[in-house]
């Protein structure tokens, strides 16, 4: 079951390459110089233009990200993954009576966290000021050892070979078991209908239905196209993902330059995503 | 035997009708929940379990608890117990019942439930609860109903019966243990993360239960004519002195060592709890209320005197019942929330809506409850009779 769905999966993604999005990949990367560089960080298998790794990760440069910048990550990523604005006023017509929103109930794939909440264990009362405002991005670390996959009491949550952590919106039971084991808050769950909430929808990603839970994806659906995360792209140079597995990877040059951290690194979960300092 | 409970009192018709309407009150607010979502709960992205899961880890206790007649009755052979094991038995079916309510009621896609059969992972925990809980309902509708016909009939239980009660003991911890391993081994949640949690749900389970069975011994002997025993009921009461002592104990280890380590991660709960926190302290008058009534119930079980006052007990009971439901419930499941792991207070209170459901589920547990007991004690009454 899991084989088969796992290569269903597979085959979608080289189908839609096949199919129609190959002259997409090339607009984009002309359009955008940089985008395209960071592409070829990451490995391209040689029969479609997905691109592949043994195992992602990404390293957010965090003094590159101005509020600017995380702003447009985050909506950008909002964007791409059709997230609920519990800010945005539902369309009256197509969506009457939709009920007050609880912004506590909101849905997160990447945020702006200052630095003593992305790592409250390394709080420093003498912490420079400068430091204790920056903006910091945090979202799902595609863990090697993930909590949220371990919990899954459904396969739901599962863990793809190249790392990446990834979720079937259609076997959640919405137990919600995955949120208490994760250690960054990474995850969130549909309290109601998104839909109302959705200012633009993207149709080239699914809108999710209440009653199941939801997370950053590493934009495994733009990977299998060819295209860098919605984030990268957004980014202006601040975040890279690429092969951490791959000693020549841009991910790894920049570990091996700068000196990088990880949220929560003594609870053992590995988490993907790096920090340059 | 079920032709027993159709035959009943007015009081009894009336009892059962007042549940119905409760359960039928909750059902319509239920049908929101299901077309609207959980959005009409209480819960929020940082405290993503609340009301209806504190409820299902205390009714777990409750039905757990249940072992303390059965380990004395089947293992010691102590006689006293012999009335009273079938109550047991059938307050952990009605308990269990509830607890499979609360975790259906808490699904956000209920209607997907059975993707846990379909797609079984054993490194998931709440598999196995699955497992056990069910495993564990199954063993005590057989023993209880296997046992009660027995009686009727005045033959032995049936020899098969024998395996499968004492199988029903490591059943009983069981359950216990794996709703404990729910919570205690996930990383990043330092108020669960101790290897006492599951010994001190157990301990707490044992002080619950027991003094919830202690209550319907009260009820029975006052609405029908079987009297399950003052001496039972005498060791039951010693039996929730002893488990309510250790749970407390337990509680101080836990405390002991978060405050000497003096571990922020895992501080910040406790102190949430019973201090507040930047300024959050909803659960604080509740934790204290908490911790008094344990100790009112230690006071008064521990003293002879007060233990074998027959009008008292059942008021000790009360409080030990509230005490550790405040314990176990509100506090366990928040505690572990707030602070959430980016150390932001999110706090949580249950919507009136949340409350209702709940007090349907509750009100099923005891309509089933009622009729199972309805049944034990017409059985009980016909063969003395």
């Amino acid at each position: 079951m899991k084989k088969s769905r796992r290569s269903f999966l597979k085959a979608a993604g080289v189908s839609a390459v096949a199919i129609g999005a190959a002259p997409a990949i090339k607009a984009v990367a002309v359009a955008s110089g940089g985008a395209a560089t960071n592409a070829s960080a990451a490995v391209k298998s040689r029969k479609t233009e997905a691109l592949s790794a043994h195992r992602w990760g990404m390293v957010i440069d965090t003094s590159k990200i101005t509020e600017e910048v995380a702003e447009a990550v985050v909506e950008a990523c909002r964007k791409a993954h059709n997230i609920p604005d519990f800010n945005h006023e539902p369309d009256q017509e197509k969506y009457p009576d939709t009920r007050p929103v609880d912004h506590k109930q909101e849905i997160k794939w990447i945020w702006e966290e200052h630095y003593q909440h992305a790592f409250p264990e390394m709080e420093d009362e003498f912490l420079a000021e400068k430091f204790r405002q920056l903006p910091f991005l945090v979202t799902c670390n595609h863990c090697k050892n993930a909590p949220c996959v371990q919990a899954c009491p459904t396969k739901a949550t599962f863990k793809r070979e190249d790392g990446i952590v990834l979720m079937d919106f259609h076997r959640c039971i919405g137990c919600r078991f995955c949120m208490a084991a994760c250690p960054f808050g990474s995850r969130s769950f549909n309290f109601r209908d998104p839909r109302p909430f959705i200012s633009e929808f993207n149709p080239d990603f699914p809108t999710r239905s209440k009653g199941v839970v939801e997370k950053c994806n590493l934009c495994a659906e733009r990977l299998a196209k060819g295209l860098q995360p919605a984030c990268v792209e957004a980014s202006e140079g601040a975040i890279v993902v690429g092969d951490l597995e791959d000693p020549e990877s841009e991910v790894r040059a920049l570990l091996n330059e700068n000196y990088a951290i990880r949220r929560k690194q003594e609870l053992g979960t590995e988490p993907s995503v790096y920090y340059v300092m | 035997m079920l032709e027993i409970a159709i035959k009943g009192s007015k009081k009894y018709w009336i009892w059962l009708g007042a549940l119905l309407t409760v359960m039928a009150v909750a059902f319509a607010v239920y049908i929101d929940q299901f077309v609207n979502g959980l959005m009409i709960t209480g819960m929020s992205r940082d405290v993503s379990w609340g009301f209806y899961i504190a409820n299902f880890t205390f009714l777990v206790g409750v039905a757990a608890g249940g072992v303390m007649v059965v380990i004395p009755y089947y293992l010691h052979d102590y006689e006293r117990f012999h009335r009273i094991t079938i109550l047991g038995e059938f307050l952990a079916v009605a308990s269990l019942i509830m607890c499979l309510m609360f975790i259906v009621a808490d699904l956000g896609q209920p209607t997907r439930m059975l993707n846990v059969l379909l797609y079984p992972t054993p490194n998931s925990m709440l598999f196995w609860d699955m497992c056990v809980l069910n495993g564990y309902l199954f063993l005590n509708i057989v023993i209880g109903w296997k046992v009660l016909e027995a009686e009727r009939n005045q033959i032995q239980p049936p020899t098969w019966t024998k395996p499968l009660i004492y199988l029903s003991i490591p059943f009983a911890i069981g359950i216990h243990t794996v709703t404990a391993y729910l919570y205690c081994g996930l990383p990043g949640r330092g108020f669960w993360l101790t290897a006492i949690l599951a010994p001190r749900f157990l301990a707490s389970a044992f002080a619950a239960g027991p003094s919830f069975l202690i209550l319907l011994c009260y009820i029975v002997r006052k609405t029908t004519k079987f009297d399950p025993g003052w001496e039972a009921i005498q060791t039951l009461s010693k039996i929730v002195c002893y488990a309510l002592i250790a749970n407390v104990f337990f509680f101080f280890c836990e405390v002991f060592v978060v405050f000497y380590s003096k571990i922020p991660g895992h501080m910040a709960h406790i102190k949430y709890l019973f201090f507040g926190l930047h300024g959050h302290g909803a659960l604080v008058p509740w934790m204290w209320t908490s911790m008094i009534l344990m100790f009112m119930g230690i006071g008064l079980l521990v003293v002879p005197k007060f233990r074998s006052n027959e009008t008292l007990l059942p008021f000790t009971c009360i409080l030990i019942f509230i005490g550790t439901w405040i314990d176990k419930s509100l506090g366990m499941i928040s505690g572990g929330f707030v602070p959430n792991p980016l150390h932001h207070v999110t706090e949580y209170a249950p919507t009136f809506k949340e409350v209702v459901i709940s007090l349907g589920v509750l009100a099923t547990g005891l309509l089933i409850l009622t009729v199972l007991f309805k049944l034990a004690t017409t059985v009980k009454e016909e063969v003395r009779g």
